[in-house]
């Protein structure tokens, strides 16, 4: 009776397969430095903002806080590894427990606020965070953590002479993002969640226990985000409380989602594949005196894209041509 | 006798000064069809919404299934068997048909195969089957009624809520509401309804509970209960009792 939902599931699998296959192949063909950084920041804010996805679109509890995961992250691991010398390999999944569990006692009171309430919320806990970091002299305070660098190792994730290590752990951030979120959206807490979202009190009566719903959601989305924030901390080998928990990550989190489609499997990775090297490019052409043009290409897409497609770009693909790559379940969804 | 499958017990509810429930005490036995109905603002819906555990009730207590359900969130009353549909329908409108009831089924198998296969057998009982695969946003009223009691009857209740969903239907649409109603009954499930509209439930129900002004004003076989002259006064003022 479901065999087209499950092809479906089955087609969205190896449609991943092969893009992430073809993905790996790029940085065979283009060595140019500055595009592999691109290509590395592009993959890292697909997976951030796919993990963002899984709270604030599939649960539908819009987070402008998850800057706050990100620096966590960013900060578990440097700090590991430059006062008790930890592996940075520790210090991401340290940093993604310590993430999700200060998400889940944020949540606590916070899931019991709705809408703007709850978004206005996330905000203020994100610069309470940041501000804690700038005055915290133990973690480097606003003067920021400088990590080692020795020389190329898997073991202390380093590479200050190439980009392809960063790149193929990047890809595979995303690959990792994408499938959490591919094998959630089919189980019980993918449809606890988009039920929370349409509708709290419906989902109630069907037995949804609408609050744990959230701090699951919640738990997920910030271990993932703080794993990518772990990885940027190796991957810039400085931070600072701006540059890893400034609320511009925060947007920057939520806007390839928005951008694609939120709430959909494919919306995020599409989102950050037009937007980042947009930006990037715009930051590079215009000129990095112009700081804020690329906030300003940000403003207009999501002016455009919330006039002509507010269910995000992943809604072109509904077009008959394209048929073979979609469900009709996801066709009717996006009409 | 066996025990009733749900008994209020001195039910009220205050909102403020407003007494919406008072000393409400009825009992619904298993297998029954039992309306609920009362003029507007009788305090029906609020019964209905202490029942389902929306809210707690100011004092009273509910039992459900021999068990004092009182202090139960509305999630945990569901999982012990009490189904509901909402007067004012809330699908979940970005998600299909089949999806919406899928919802209702993880209650009893978190298995994804079982639940799916579940709401498909649920779908076709309920003839939205052809629609499973439509947007919930899509379905016109009368299939969105149907969605409500196809996702309540989803999660396997012992006790079906069922609130107006018969009431602005036409004609025709009602007479398919009134056989599913039947056919929910025929499976074992103990039904609970408010309606408004006296003509269509009365052939329905075994027996009718008239609430006016929050408290119960008459019980019993629905022949009867249209004949009371308290019934008609509530419905219809006093002028009419006199003249009748």
């Amino acid at each position: 009776m479901d065999t087209a939902f499950a092809e479906r599931r089955r087609r969205d699998l190896i449609v991943a397969f092969v893009l992430a296959a073809i993905a790996a192949t790029v940085p065979l063909f283009v060595k140019d430095s500055y595009l592999q950084n691109m290509m590395v920041l592009t993959l890292m804010w697909g997976a951030l903002s796919q993990s963002w996805n899984i709270l604030s679109g599939y649960c539908g509890q819009i987070s402008l806080g998850h800057a706050l995961y990100f620096g966590l992250g960013a900060y578990t691991t440097a700090l590991l590894f430059t006062k008790f010398g930890v592996l940075p390999w520790f210090g991401m999944l340290g940093g993604g427990v310590i993430s999700a569990l200060i998400a889940m006692a944020l949540g606590y009171p916070c899931f019991r606020l709705r809408g703007h309430y709850f978004v206005i919320a996330t905000i203020v806990i994100a610069e309470i965070g940041l501000l804690l970091f700038h005055n915290w002299d133990w973690a480097g305070a606003a003067m920021g953590i400088e990590i080692p660098v020795r020389g190329d190792s898997w073991l202390k994730f380093q590479f200050p002479r190439s980009k392809l290590p960063y790149f193929y752990f990047a890809l595979a951030l995303a690959c990792v993002a994408w499938f959490v979120t591919w094998w959630l959206e089919d189980s019980k807490w993918g449809y606890w969640w988009r039920a929370v979202k349409d509708n709290p009190e419906a989902a109630e009566s069907l037995g949804v226990v609408v609050f744990n719903s959230k701090m699951g959601a919640a738990a997920v989305s910030a271990f993932l985000v703080a794993v990518g924030g772990s990885f940027y901390a190796q991957f810039v080998s400085y931070i600072d409380p701006e540059s890893v928990m400034g609320f511009q990550f925060s947007l920057l989190m939520a806007l390839p989602a928005v951008l694609g489609g939120i709430g959909t499997l494919w919306g995020p990775m599409l989102g950050a594949v037009i937007l980042i090297p947009l930006t990037e490019l715009t930051r590079s052409y215009v000129g990095g005196s112009g700081k804020g043009i690329d906030l300003i290409v940000y403003g207009g897409l999501i002016i455009a894209i919330s006039l002509a497609r507010p269910q995000g770009l992943i809604g072109l693909f509904s077009v008959k041509s394209l048929a073979g790559l979609l469900s009709p379940r996801r066709k009717e969804a996006v009409r | 006798m066996t025990t009733p499958l749900l008994e209020t017990r001195g039910v009220w509810q205050r909102f403020g000064g407003l007494i919406a429930n008072s000393d409400v005490s009825i009992s619904v036995g298993r297998g029954e069809i039992v309306g609920l109905i009362g003029p507007n603002g009788a305090g029906k819906s609020t019964l209905f919404n202490l029942i389902a555990g929306v809210l707690p009730p100011t004092q009273g207590s509910i039992i459900f299934d021999g068990e004092d359900v009182t202090a139960l969130p509305a999630a945990e009353r569901c999982q012990r068997g009490v189904g509901r549909t909402f007067q004012v329908v809330k699908s979940f409108e970005t998600m299909t048909v089949i999806d919406n009831v899928i919802v209702g089924a993880l209650v009893r198998s978190t298995v994804m195969r079982d639940a799916r296969r579940k709401a498909h057998e649920v779908l076709e009982f309920c003839g939205l089957g052809p629609r499973a695969n439509v947007l919930a946003s899509d379905l016109v009223p009368s299939e969105k009624r149907r969605l409500e009691v196809a996702r309540a009857l989803a999660t396997e209740p012992k006790l079906l809520l069922l609130d107006e969903v018969l009431t602005g239907l036409t004609p025709v649409e009602a007479k398919t509401g009134v056989e599913l109603v039947r056919k929910v009954r025929d499976t074992g499930v103990t039904v609970l309804m408010v309606e408004h509209v006296m003509e269509i439930v009365m052939p329905l129900v075994d027996r009718a509970i008239v609430l006016d002004l929050g408290k119960v004003l008459v019980e019993g076989k629905p022949a009867d209960v249209v004949r009371d002259p308290k019934v008609i006064t509530a419905y219809l003022g006093d002028r009419h009792a006199v003249g009748a």
